[in-house]
């Protein structure tokens, strides 16, 4: 029997909550980690069971934690998941560390600054984990400041790839107001070597050689902001999406504009169409229609909430352009929460199931492609991320 | 023995309730105090200060003896009362945030 499982990051703890196919009643686990923000919960592909969960605090930075039986326990990647009761564990596995190695890559060791001016790179916090698909011990980091890191051993040890920020574009980037981020980590179904990834405020990037050489794709991107609005790098891309069966078709919600990109990202077009406002953060594809695209429109950048405080998620059955409003199930009236750009996720049943988690605490569902909503829990604390894992 | 008080999510990240005690070697500073707790609970590496610079972490702060000792050499003596365990050394979290 199939099973549903969501991995809910918030700014006070990850929730998961889970379902049988049918997807009406939910048992909710948590607060793990309360407390703590938890920007990013992933399962792995090659075993739903291990889990990666990014712990972060203000006070305390970052922390990293695993799960091997689904979410139920949790232990730092260094101690044994079999003593995971038993103390100390050994372990390092917040230990995120720039490299700045002549040999590994060009160390760079600035970035530009709200004002204009370079400002040093510093860690702050993993927004996104990225499990690889083909081996479990395999994981990738996006992280604040902007760079990738990976982690060969289960998240015991994380090294970055510093052929990303040392490409040379890395002096203009500069960060969004949420931070200069490391969001979106997407690894080819097909092929492992190639892997996109997107920063607030640099743009999208990718390598064709599992990391050790990237290169900006930004061509088609127009962003009025920039002093100059298509240049290479600088855009505030919010999110990227994927289908697993055409690698090669990109659809981006940047800071204003949907755009898509059928040759991998070389050249991007603009698909916002009919949307009330092209302003937004989620952006994730139906799992058995590669051409089906979910959005949620967002007011503007000053007032981030639904515009007239109705609640709508956006698809266009078309890979853009044409888009038609799903509001049935969700509030049409004095509602204004945002839905953050790690916050949609599909799911592979046969009806496929779309969710999204609101500022608001909210975590939405709809297992027949969005036509109808509802929600599963709806006091969270701000939800940062949602997840999902199919489970057969 | 010296006695550290930790805030309430170190203390569940290193699983201890109450004061963390520890065997420090002299001279007890904040260094050696930090090392030695990072040794013994090195899930705790990088959470209260950083882990390239060493640099004590912005939102914390360290307390002695009804002194703030945060801005203090990190290998100047702590008093003897923290030395020889009388008063515990307090390393507390700012009062902020939501």
């Amino acid at each position: 029997m199939d099973k549903v499982r969501v991995l809910v990051g918030t700014r006070k703890g990850a929730f998961i909550l889970t379902s049988d196919a049918a997807r009406e009643r939910w048992q909710v686990s948590g607060p793990h980690f309360a407390g703590w923000e938890m920007y990013h919960v992933k399962g792995s592909p090659v075993d739903p069971d291990r889990i990666y969960a990014s712990q972060t605090s203000g006070w305390f930075g970052q922390v990293l934690q695993c799960s091997t039986d689904g979410g139920q326990t949790w232990f730092q990647p260094g101690a044994s998941p079999d003593e995971k009761s038993a103390f100390p564990p050994t372990t390092a596995s917040n230990r995120f560390v720039y490299d700045t190695s002549e040999t590994s890559g060009k160390p760079l060791t600035t970035h530009q600054w709200y004002d204009g001016t370079q400002h040093p790179w510093e860690f702050k916090r993993v927004w996104h984990l990225e499990p690889s698909p083909g081996d479990v011990n395999t994981v990738y980091a996006g992280v604040e400041d902007a760079a990738l890191f990976r982690s060969t051993d289960g998240g015991v040890s994380w090294h970055e790839l510093a052929g990303l920020r040392g490409h040379g574009t890395g002096p203009q980037w500069q960060p969004g107001a949420g931070g200069m981020c490391l969001h979106t980590i997407i690894i080819d179904p097909t092929n492992p070597e190639r892997i996109y990834i997107a920063i607030s405020a640099a743009g999208a990037f990718r390598t064709d050689d599992g990391g050790q050489n990237w290169k900006p794709i930004n061509k088609g991107l127009v962003s009025n902001f920039m002093p100059n609005p298509t240049g290479e790098v600088g855009h505030c891309v919010h999110h990227i999406a994927l289908h697993p069966s055409r690698p090669d078709v990109l659809f981006m919600q940047k800071h204003w504009d949907v755009m898509r990109s059928d040759n991998a990202g070389d050249q991007w077009t603009e698909v916002s169409g009919n949307l009330p406002t092209d302003f937004g953060f989620v952006i994730d594809v139906h799992a058995h229609e590669p051409e089906t695209l979910y959005v949620v429109p967002i007011k503007s950048d000053s007032e981030h909430f639904p515009l007239d405080g109705q609640l709508k998620v956006y698809r266009s059955r078309s890979g853009g352009n044409e888009w038609e409003p799903l509001t049935k199930g969700l509030p049409q009236q004095n509602c204004y929460v945002n839905v953050l750009r790690d916050a949609m996720a599909v799911d592979r049943l046969d009806d496929c199931g779309i969710y999204f988690g609101t500022t608001g605490g909210q975590v939405y569902v709809s297992s027949n492609s969005g036509d109808s909503w509802r929600p599963i829990v709806e006091n969270l604390p701000a939800v940062l991320s949602v997840e999902v894992q199919t489970i057969s | 023995m010296i006695r550290v008080q930790i805030p309430y999510h170190l203390r569940t990240l290193a699983r201890v309730e109450g004061e963390v005690t520890l065997e420090v070697p002299a001279p007890v500073t904040v260094r050696s105090v930090l090392d030695a707790m990072e040794a013994h609970y090195p899930m705790l590496q990088g959470t209260i200060r950083d882990h390239v610079t060493r640099e004590r972490r912005p939102f914390l702060r360290f307390f002695a003896c009804g002194e703030d000792l945060s801005h203090d050499s990190p290998d100047a003596p702590l008093p003897d009362a923290i030395a020889d365990g009388r008063e515990p050394l307090l390393i507390v979290g700012a009062i902020a945030g939501g």
